[in-house]
């Protein structure tokens, strides 16, 4: 455990990518399997510790340390393994286990000795142990090292190529030896099971207003970018496999979906809920992410479908080397032939030129089902990862109110020490009512007139929460409302963030909740 | 409090502890900008921290200065004034008054640990303890600061060619990184930011012993790698450090034990180094001191209120505007 804490420490505390790849090939060459395998499925977020809630060290910790002293500190410092690793009052002798050990010690822990092992753990520890321990047990552990990076070391590491490591990746598991055997060019490229291993994706940029001067509209087409979630999805042999974005297998939050496939298919789309293959918003589709059991009624009230965009193989034969239009033609053939209720194809939208499209997207945008547009170009290839030149997105534009702050928390992990988490509000009569949180959308430096704004203006404190004086308007940009019975306010803002700072604005010219909801409602 | 406020006023002899605004007479527990203010017309403080005072502010900078050496009673009127040491910085003291038989100490800041770059603390009984709460948190248990500096001298070795920036108040926090270096036995030459000069210069001349130190001048950058160089945080984080070749930024200071605050620093290397009385020091003390009644001035108030209330003693956070919060300490 002692070497993985102070890898992670050393991570967190490096802020050049070039060092931080040297820290991991370091590590890499220097540790052993399969401790090296273990580190790295958790610095790639693909070991999850699902077993010991979080509530249940807290909880321990509450049972050594004074609740109040703690709850104190944990609003101070805003990060729990921190808070945690700095307040723990034991100590005891003793090593912890390496962490492959150490993984499989704490996967297996029973419930009736949980407490006592955890607690000697805990004491056992030094702090950056402790701190290590408890992010692995909470899992995430926010060191500013993505998977990607991680992944770039490896190559650096085994002179190998990015894009082969890309392409096993998600057909190989922890502790990884194969993988590192062929890094150290001890045996072959790790073989992976096509029919069970997501396909990292190809993802678009956001068209940026030159991109339309520097690229030619004939050479590409474009299509709605559906308010879904994007799946991949492989088929084979009547069975079917769904696919986050990231790579997350969700096949079981949609079990509805079948297929009556023999070959393997690998399709790309838009995962929606709605009847006849019209979506209905996205909120409804939330309504069925992130359960464990699914119960008819959602299935019901909200069946799921997809809007296909994209085929990545066809009969076991790779199609990612086609171009667009190519692809196109064999997904529409393949379409026709397996028509079913679960699969619409995504419309082509025709147009003439930008300023064609422009109006397309001004005119004929259905807010609740478009997110904006996907522009593609005909001729690339499908290329994992976020290429540059093939693919745009479009979005529509957000909308904007002015509201008036009204509470700030600290924020967490690296904004800790700043006032950073906002809520916001609109007049109600004479009364403000609150009808959002926002905690991003502001630059560095407008982040520190906001904290020192808080810091020289509260005027009480419940808990961590300050209550400011009601002078700050500030502009928030979001993209839709729908209405809601769980907050006060009767409306639910998606994805708001702090636009600009409106110091210069009176909170006289702040609207009404009652106005707001008749325009944007 | 009854001849005292919540302003660190005693009334009986129109006196303020600290004041952050000028007044007509001012008891300075020691230099820090956020404790001695320029302006004041009577001040009454230790020989150093008056010193430090005219360094800092020019020899003008109040009407008149009365010194009190250590350990000596000053009766003004019908209260009698004591300084016992801070343990903080140099000169800095803790300011016992006493009153009609009730005795209030104001520890001003402190620390109880050994420093060699200024007169050790010195515990004081009293009826009323005045007392900062910097570190008034028990996530604050600072470590032995001999292990800290060895992680520096460590990465010295570690990184030979990366000239090591080291972050420190200019008052206080370079002075003692310096002597802690010099009792690890470095002897190399220690280069310091401009803004630290006058200063160093003046703990030397107190007989502290700071070995050999120089400003740096950045034309020949390859003459820092692997050197040690202090310079107050404000320095390393404008582009004066950008002059250096792939410094490794450290920071000495107590806030360092939160690594997400080091983080945020683009702190590489902290040293958790403090010049304040961290959670141990601060309850302990209040123990020690036999006091019935604590009132809380400036730091994390209502864990230590708190804590006094599991105590069973009266604690009162007194939130005194103007003192700095986290940045520069």
């Amino acid at each position: 455990m002692r070497a993985f804490s102070e890898l992670i420490d050393k991570l967190l505390l490096t802020s050049s990518r070039n060092r931080k790849i040297e820290i991991l090939c370091d590590y890499f060459k220097s540790t052993p399997d399969p401790d090296r395998g273990f580190t790295l499925a958790i610095i790639t977020n693909c070991l999850e510790l699902k077993n010991i809630p979080i509530s249940k060290i807290k909880e321990i910790v509450r049972e050594n340390v004074d609740a109040e002293l703690f709850a104190l500190s944990y609003d101070y410092v805003g990060d729990l393994a921190e808070t945690i690793s700095l307040i723990w009052p034991h100590k005891e002798n003793g090593h912890l286990p390496q962490i492959s050990k150490m993984i499989s010690i704490l996967k297996n822990i029973k419930r009736d000795e949980l407490n006592k092992k955890i607690k000697t753990f805990l004491s056992i520890a030094n702090e950056t142990e402790r701190w290590a321990l408890i992010k692995l047990i909470s899992g995430g552990l926010r060191i500013g090292v993505s998977s990607r990076l991680a992944k770039t070391a490896l190559a650096k590491f085994g002179d190998k190529k990015l894009d082969d490591i890309e392409k096993i990746w998600h057909g190989i598991e922890a502790p990884y030896e194969t993988l590192f055997k062929w890094l150290s060019n001890l045996g072959p490229i790790p073989e992976i099971d096509l029919k069970k291993t997501f396909n990292p994706m190809m993802l678009a940029n956001p068209i940026e207003e030159n991109d339309f001067t520097n690229i030619n509209s004939e050479n590409f087409v474009a299509e709605w970018k559906w308010d879904g979630i994007r799946v991949q999805i492989i088929l084979h042999d009547f069975n079917i496999k769904i696919f986050s974005r990231t790579g997350d297998d969700i096949t079981q939050t949609f079990p509805e979906i079948e297929s009556l496939e023999k070959e393997m298919v690998i399709l790309d789309g838009e995962l929606l809920v709605g009847r006849d293959y019209i979506p209905m918003n996205f909120n409804k589709l939330q309504q069925r992410l992130n359960r464990k059991k699914v119960s008819q009624k959602h299935i019901h009230d909200f069946p799921a479908f997809v809007k296909l965009y994209d085929i990545l193989y066809l009969n076991n034969k790779d199609l990612r080397k086609k171009n667009w239009d190519e692809r196109r033609k064999i997904l529409e053939t393949w379409y026709c032939k397996n028509k079913n209720r679960f699969f619409d194809l995504s419309k082509i939208i025709n147009f003439n030129s930008w300023e064609n499209l422009a109006e397309i997207k001004k005119n004929e945008i259905i807010d609740d089902q478009h997110e904006g547009l996907m522009i593609k170009r005909k001729y690339s290839p499908y290329i994992s990862g976020r290429p540059k030149g093939h693919w745009y997105k479009w979005k529509k534009d957000p909308k904007t109110v002015d509201a008036i702050l009204m509470y700030a928390v600290r924020g967490h992990g690296k904004r800790s020490s700043y006032y950073s988490d906002f809520t916001f509000g609109l007049w109600n009569g004479n009364q403000l009512s609150p009808i959002g949180k926002a905690y991003f959308g502001f630059n560095d430096n407008e982040l520190k007139i906001l904290d020192k704004f808080v810091r020289n203006n509260t005027i009480k404190k419940f808990g961590p929460v300050r209550e400011v004086e009601k002078t700050f308007v500030i502009e928030i940009a979001f993209d839709s409302v729908n209405s809601s019975t769980r907050h006060k306010s009767g409306v639910a803002m998606r994805f708001p963030r702090i636009k600009r700072l409106r110091e210069d604005k009176p909170t006289s010219e702040v609207l009404q909740l009652s106005e707001f909801k008749l325009e944007f409602l | 409090m009854k001849w005292i406020n919540e302003n660190l006023y005693i009334s009986p002899i129109n006196t303020y502890i600290d004041p952050s605004k000028p007044v007509e007479n001012a008891i300075i527990t020691h230099g820090h900008a956020d404790h001695a203010k320029p302006g004041h017309k009577n001040v009454l403080a230790t020989k150093e921290t008056i010193n430090i005072m005219k360094i800092r502010y020019g020899e003008n900078c109040a009407e008149n200065f009365q010194e009190l050496p250590l350990n000596k009673t000053l009766k003004i009127d019908n209260v009698k004034i004591t300084f016992y040491p801070a343990g903080h910085i140099l000169g800095s003291v803790q300011v016992l008054a006493e009153y009609r038989g009730e005795k209030i100490n104001f520890t001003g800041d402190y620390k109880t640990k050994k420093d060699k770059t200024c007169e050790n603390f010195e515990p004081v009984r009293c009826h009323t303890l005045v007392t900062e709460a910097t570190f008034g948190l028990p996530i604050f248990q600072h470590p032995n600061e001999y292990n800290e500096i060895k992680k520096l001298l460590r990465s010295l070795e570690l990184f030979p060619e990366r000239p090591h920036l080291v972050g420190v108040y200019a008052l206080g926090k370079a002075q003692r990184v310096i002597g802690l270096l010099r009792q690890q036995k470095y002897d190399k030459e220690i280069f310091i930011h401009g803004a630290l000069e006058k200063l160093c210069n003046y703990y030397m001349k107190e007989n502290v012993f700071l070995g050999k130190f120089s400003k740096t001048n950045l034309i020949d950058k390859k003459k820092y790698q692997g050197e040690i160089i202090l310079a107050p945080p404000s320095a390393i984080k404008n582009v004066w450090s950008r002059k250096f070749e792939d410094p490794i930024i450290c920071q000495a200071s107590g806030w360092m034990s939160i690594k997400q605050r080091a983080k945020q620093s683009l702190v590489e290397l902290p040293l958790i180094i403090s010049d304040h009385a961290d959670w141990n020091e601060l309850t302990e003390y209040i123990k020690l001191t036999g006091a019935e009644n604590v009132y809380v001035t400036h730091g994390r108030e209502e864990a230590i209120v708190h804590w006094c209330k599991m105590n069973k003693i009266n604690g009162l956070a007194l939130s005194l505007s103007g003192r700095e919060d986290e940045e520069d300490l």
